[in-house]
């Protein structure tokens, strides 16, 4: 597993005070890991502030699965 | 109205600086064991005061999910713990009960001060003032509202009764208690969870005491700092934590065959309308309170035993509340037993009014009187019966609960052993 992919997963286990096993690629941050809608922004906000990137909220709207979340932050970080 | 319905009290929880059960709170109350300590949450060496009665070795995992124990203010913390522990105690299932007549009502006297704290330093050190507006936390506003607590009480337990919170600086609880007693009467609710919670020992809550010198200074003897009615007393101990009991509809208690604490019989209240942070030296306030409680209660003062003063250990509050009391019962306030227990606990702010009713209810199941501790020097203006230092193996029947608060605030409770 990438370093960004560890990172991320250990920053939403900690936020949604669920175990890192529980923290898999295809799990919906709403539906099997219990965050609701506030927690999704502090999560959001936590790895901006992780990766010292900016995400829109357009952007933070569509990611609903750790999966994605790993996705959308490794391809900011090549991007810039 | 009718006021045919009876309340209650069936079940007890504390999260104290004396402990974080009824049972350790109850005894430490009875052997005199202080809570009252040098400030450890952070370097009170900047300010006047150097001590308080902080909660010590709270776990609040045990109470709810690590994502709460992460996110929620100490405030509501502690209101959760205290709720699910008076909840456990009281023996009700909660798949059994109606949940529509099961409410909360929870107060306390600040909130979330530790949030707000951490949040706006987080703010003012983010040089840049758009990152700063966008890194504000959406769980600034839920964390900090003083009605949290209430709020997720209910949530934590699915009661979905009545719902509210008073906010009545020291007097909270006392408040909080004596609304839900009469919506227990006026048959809104059978079950009311009820109480207050604190949590503002931060650099702003004690600084801000400490600026309105009503902290005690004894800073190299803070075993002794809190010394209601003694003469040597300077001030009140800061304290921290929660108290809530269960009160019920009595009928509603014995078909589930409750265990009964005793019977909430009246309550009373009042304002000052004085002063801000003093109290009104003639006392007029506290008598009016108290006389307003024991006719709701429908007693004659003789028919109490014993009084759970407000006595914060401050010059003022002491000698005014003796004052009161005197003034309510005459010749009788020398014979009937008068204590505080803030000796003990230092001041809940918001949660004292409950912890104090719970004293009483536990005095008048136990037969015993907690003392007021570090009594030593009698001051002529306290000349009453404080229990001095020892607890007293006593049956009293009927017990009375004082809260004065900030802003003039003045409530009574007034419970009596249930015998049928």
């Amino acid at each position: 597993m990438s370093e960004v992919a560890e990172k991320v997963k250990s920053i939403v286990a900690e936020q949604l005070g669920v175990k890192m096993e529980e923290v898999k690629e295809d799990a919906k941050f709403i539906d099997d890991l219990g965050a609701d809608s506030l927690d999704t922004v502090e999560l959001v906000m936590a790895l901006e502030e992780e990766f010292g990137a900016e995400i829109p909220d357009e952007d933070a709207e569509k990611l609903t699965t750790v999966g994605e979340a790993i996705k959308y932050v490794t391809e900011k970080a090549a991007k810039e | 109205m009718s006021n045919n319905r009876r309340v209650v009290l069936t079940g007890v929880g504390t999260i104290t600086p004396v402990g974080n059960n009824v049972k350790d709170f109850w005894e430490a109350l009875l052997n005199g064991k202080t809570g009252v300590a040098h400030l450890t949450a952070f370097d009170p060496s900047p300010f006047n005061s150097h001590i308080a009665a902080e909660v010590k070795n709270f776990d609040a995992t045990r109470y709810m999910s690590l994502k709460q124990e992460r996110r929620l203010d100490p405030f509501v913390k502690f209101a959760i713990a205290a709720a699910k522990i008076a909840v456990e105690d009281s023996g009700f299932d909660l798949d059994e009960i109606n949940r529509d007549k099961a409410g909360v009502y929870i107060g306390s006297g600040i909130g979330g001060l530790h949030t707000i704290e951490t949040e706006h330093a987080k703010y003012l050190n983010t040089p840049d003032e758009n990152k700063a507006a966008s890194k504000m936390s959406p769980f600034l506003i839920p964390m900090l509202i003083v009605n949290m607590a209430s709020g997720l009480v209910s949530i934590e337990l699915g009661l979905k009764g009545p719902n509210s919170a008073a906010v009545t600086a020291c007097a909270t609880a006392s408040h909080s208690i004596g609304d839900a007693f009469k919506i227990i009467q006026r048959d809104e609710a059978d079950i009311m969870v009820a109480g207050g919670t604190e949590a503002a020992i931060t650099k702003m809550g004690f600084g801000g005491f400490c600026a309105l010198k009503a902290l005690s200074r004894r800073n190299d003897e803070p075993e002794k700092a809190s010394r209601p009615f003694d003469r040597e007393r300077d001030g009140f101990i800061m304290g921290e934590g929660a108290a809530v009991v269960v009160l019920e509809e009595l009928e509603h208690a014995r078909k589930r065959g409750a265990h009964i604490y005793c019977e909430l019989l009246g309550y009373g209240m009042s304002g000052d309308a004085y002063h801000m942070t003093a109290p009104d030296p003639t006392g007029s306030g506290a008598v009016r309170c108290m006389k307003s409680c024991l006719e709701d209660a429908g007693l004659n003062p003789e028919e109490v035993d014993y009084i759970n003063a407000h006595g914060t250990s401050t010059p003022l509050n002491d000698k005014m509340e003796t004052g009161a009391i005197k003034s309510v019962f005459k010749e009788y306030a020398y014979k009937l037993a008068v204590s505080s227990t803030k000796g003990v606990t230092g001041h809940m702010l918001g949660a004292t009014g409950a912890a104090e009713i719970i004293a009483c209810a536990k005095a008048i199941e136990d037969k015993v009187i907690p003392p007021t501790i570090n009594y030593e020097y009698p001051d002529p203006e306290c000349d009453l019966d404080y229990v001095p230092n020892q607890a007293r193996e006593e049956e009293i029947n009927v017990a009375l609960s004082n809260s004065l608060g900030f802003g003039g605030h003045n409530v009574s409770l007034v419970v009596r052993r249930f015998t049928g």
